[in-house]
């Protein structure tokens, strides 16, 4: 289409090889690479083990684990629900405009002034929650809703709204339309911002940084941790814990979506 | 056209709906104001008596110079990179290349600290090139924003290629067209929407950019957002933290009323 030599496209592709190889996808192949090296002194890591991985997964670091599923769970299915609820109530209302701005607030403003934020609004009455794990869980909820908000508005753009006007003319009620007919066009967008949320929720790193109490380290807090202290393989191995649930997580919400569209 | 058919039971069913409807938009809003605009204003409020010390100082006028250098290098690499990419997977098409391209949308939910978590291995002191320099400089920071950001403008544009007619690409090359001329002549004009929307977004992106200068822990490389962390959590200087905020709040909503206006009515999507 736009090269049509042979030789010309052999270039095209190995540059494009060499540039995607190495600029954007061999950094994740590192961080795998290493979680299961002993050593990395030359081209090649050495001395294969599954020791970082061991240490990854036990201790400290696996209460971490577990802390970033609670978190990622409460926040993102809390986030999913605000985050559809205010996109479709403000779908064609005069609001619409409002609404939007103040949807995209979190993601408009860096994580660490969210973060900055909750710590300085809730270290104070009336709401006292610095220091427990719910500052961290609703610094979760602010980030992932301004992402739910958005996928499920932009589904809301595609969306046929005479069904549900067909649906209220024959006689269903409100109630009625919202769970038979507007909730499951939207479901597709709706499981999608449920995975965008928990992987990014599992992530997530500036306001969490912010806001953790001791008691509450979530996944990438402990990695930081581990990399401060120079265990960076250790940090690798949870590095990849983090990804392997992460990508298991979504797949499993992929699987839902893919049954939803079944139906 | 059944639908249409029914128009005008429709028509009848409008008014009574809408009466409390708007009621609804509420709660979701309420939530917002509490948990976001509220403790925003207080960041504001908080900032007042800092606001002297900190502007004047040069370790903040540092920080400003250097987030913005950053941003505005790490965008611009952004942009070459991905439209290089871009282009090949969409016009140049090899075997695997969808393949590519849900690589790189699952990329976009990945934690972009990997990257720089990778980088001590590869430019460690004693890693694969051994360039502990390097890992310092701010260059590693903009090398390692590349990486991460470069799937946030590869996707609009693959978007947006994918809609070009392929006819035009082979009409212009029938035509004489070298393929620089066809890309140049007719491709980017096409896709400058996508161009513009995907590097406003990775400059808003950079701006805020916090896990990667975090990791690097770079000395000579403070950011803004790096400054709040250390002045809030590292000094406990609440007041001077929250006048830092500030600035950033000002620049990063200011970059994002631009866009939203650069990109018009047509809703480009800026999550």
């Amino acid at each position: 289409m736009l090269v049509w030599t042979r030789s010309g496209k052999a270039i095209v592709w190995t540059a494009f090889a060499v540039v995607f190889g190495l600029l954007v996808l061999l950094p994740f192949l590192v961080v795998i690479a290493a979680a299961f090296a002993g050593s990395w002194n030359g081209v090649l890591p050495s001395d294969l083990t599954g020791e970082h991985l061991r240490q990854a997964l036990s201790g400290d670091e696996l209460a971490s684990l577990s802390v970033s599923l609670q978190t990622a769970f409460m926040g993102g299915l809390l986030a999913v629900l605000f985050g559809t609820w205010g996109a479709m109530a403000a779908h064609g209302s005069r609001f619409a405009r409002a609404a939007d701005a103040m949807h995209h607030l979190p993601i408009a403003v860096p994580s660490v002034v969210v973060g900055l934020g909750l710590l300085v609004a809730f270290s104070r009455q009336p709401v006292l929650l610095n220091g427990t794990k719910w500052i961290v869980v609703i610094a979760h909820l602010v980030l992932m809703v301004a992402f739910s908000y958005g996928t499920v508005a932009a589904a809301l753009q595609r969306v046929d709204p005479s069904y549900a006007d067909v649906a209220a003319s024959l006689g269903a009620s409100p109630a009625r339309v919202l769970w038979r007919v507007r909730l499951p066009m939207l479901l597709p967008a709706i499981s999608s911002a449920a995975g965008l949320s928990v992987a990014l929720s599992m992530g997530e790193v500036g306001a969490t940084i912010m806001v953790y109490p001791a008691s509450w380290r979530t996944l990438p807090v402990s990695i930081f941790a581990l990399t401060d202290r120079g265990q960076t393989f250790v940090a690798a191995a949870e590095a990849v814990v983090l990804l392997a649930t992460t990508v298991v997580l979504v797949l499993i919400l992929d699987r839902l979506r893919g049954r939803a569209a079944e139906r | 056209m059944a639908v249409e058919a029914l128009g005008a039971t429709v028509v009848v069913s409008t008014p009574r709906r809408r009466d409390g409807r708007w009621l609804w938009v509420l709660p979701p809003l309420v939530l917002i104001g509490v948990l976001v605009v509220y403790p925003l204003v207080l960041v504001a409020i908080e900032s007042i008596p800092a606001w002297g010390d900190v502007v004047g100082s040069a370790e903040f006028r540092d920080a400003l110079v250097r987030t913005v250098q950053i941003a505005v290098s790490s965008t611009v690499g952004c942009l070459v990179v991905g439209t290089f990419l871009a282009v090949v997977i969409s016009f140049v098409p090899f075997p695997g290349a969808r393949v590519v391209a849900g690589l790189v949308d699952t990329m976009l939910a990945l934690p972009s600290f990997l990257v720089a978590l990778s980088f001590t291995f590869i430019y460690g002191t004693t890693g694969i090139l051994r360039a502990g320099g390097f890992l310092t400089s701010p260059w590693a920071v903009v090398l390692a924003e590349v990486t991460f950001y470069t799937p946030f403008v590869m996707r609009p544009l693959l978007a947006a290629m994918s809609r070009l007619p392929r006819a035009q690409l082979d009409v212009a090359a029938s035509l004489g067209a070298g393929p620089w001329r066809v890309l140049r002549q007719v491709v980017l004009p096409e896709v400058r929407p996508a161009l513009v929307a995907g590097g406003g977004l990775t400059l808003l992106l950079t701006l805020n950019e916090f896990g990667i200068v975090l990791f690097l822990g770079a000395k000579g490389t403070t950011t803004l957002p790096m400054l709040v962390h250390t002045k809030g959590i590292v000094m406990f200087d609440y007041p001077g933290a929250c006048a830092i905020a500030v600035v950033q709040i000002a620049l990063s909503l200011g970059l994002y009323a631009v866009l939203r206006m650069a990109l018009g009515g047509r809703r480009a999507r800026l999550d």
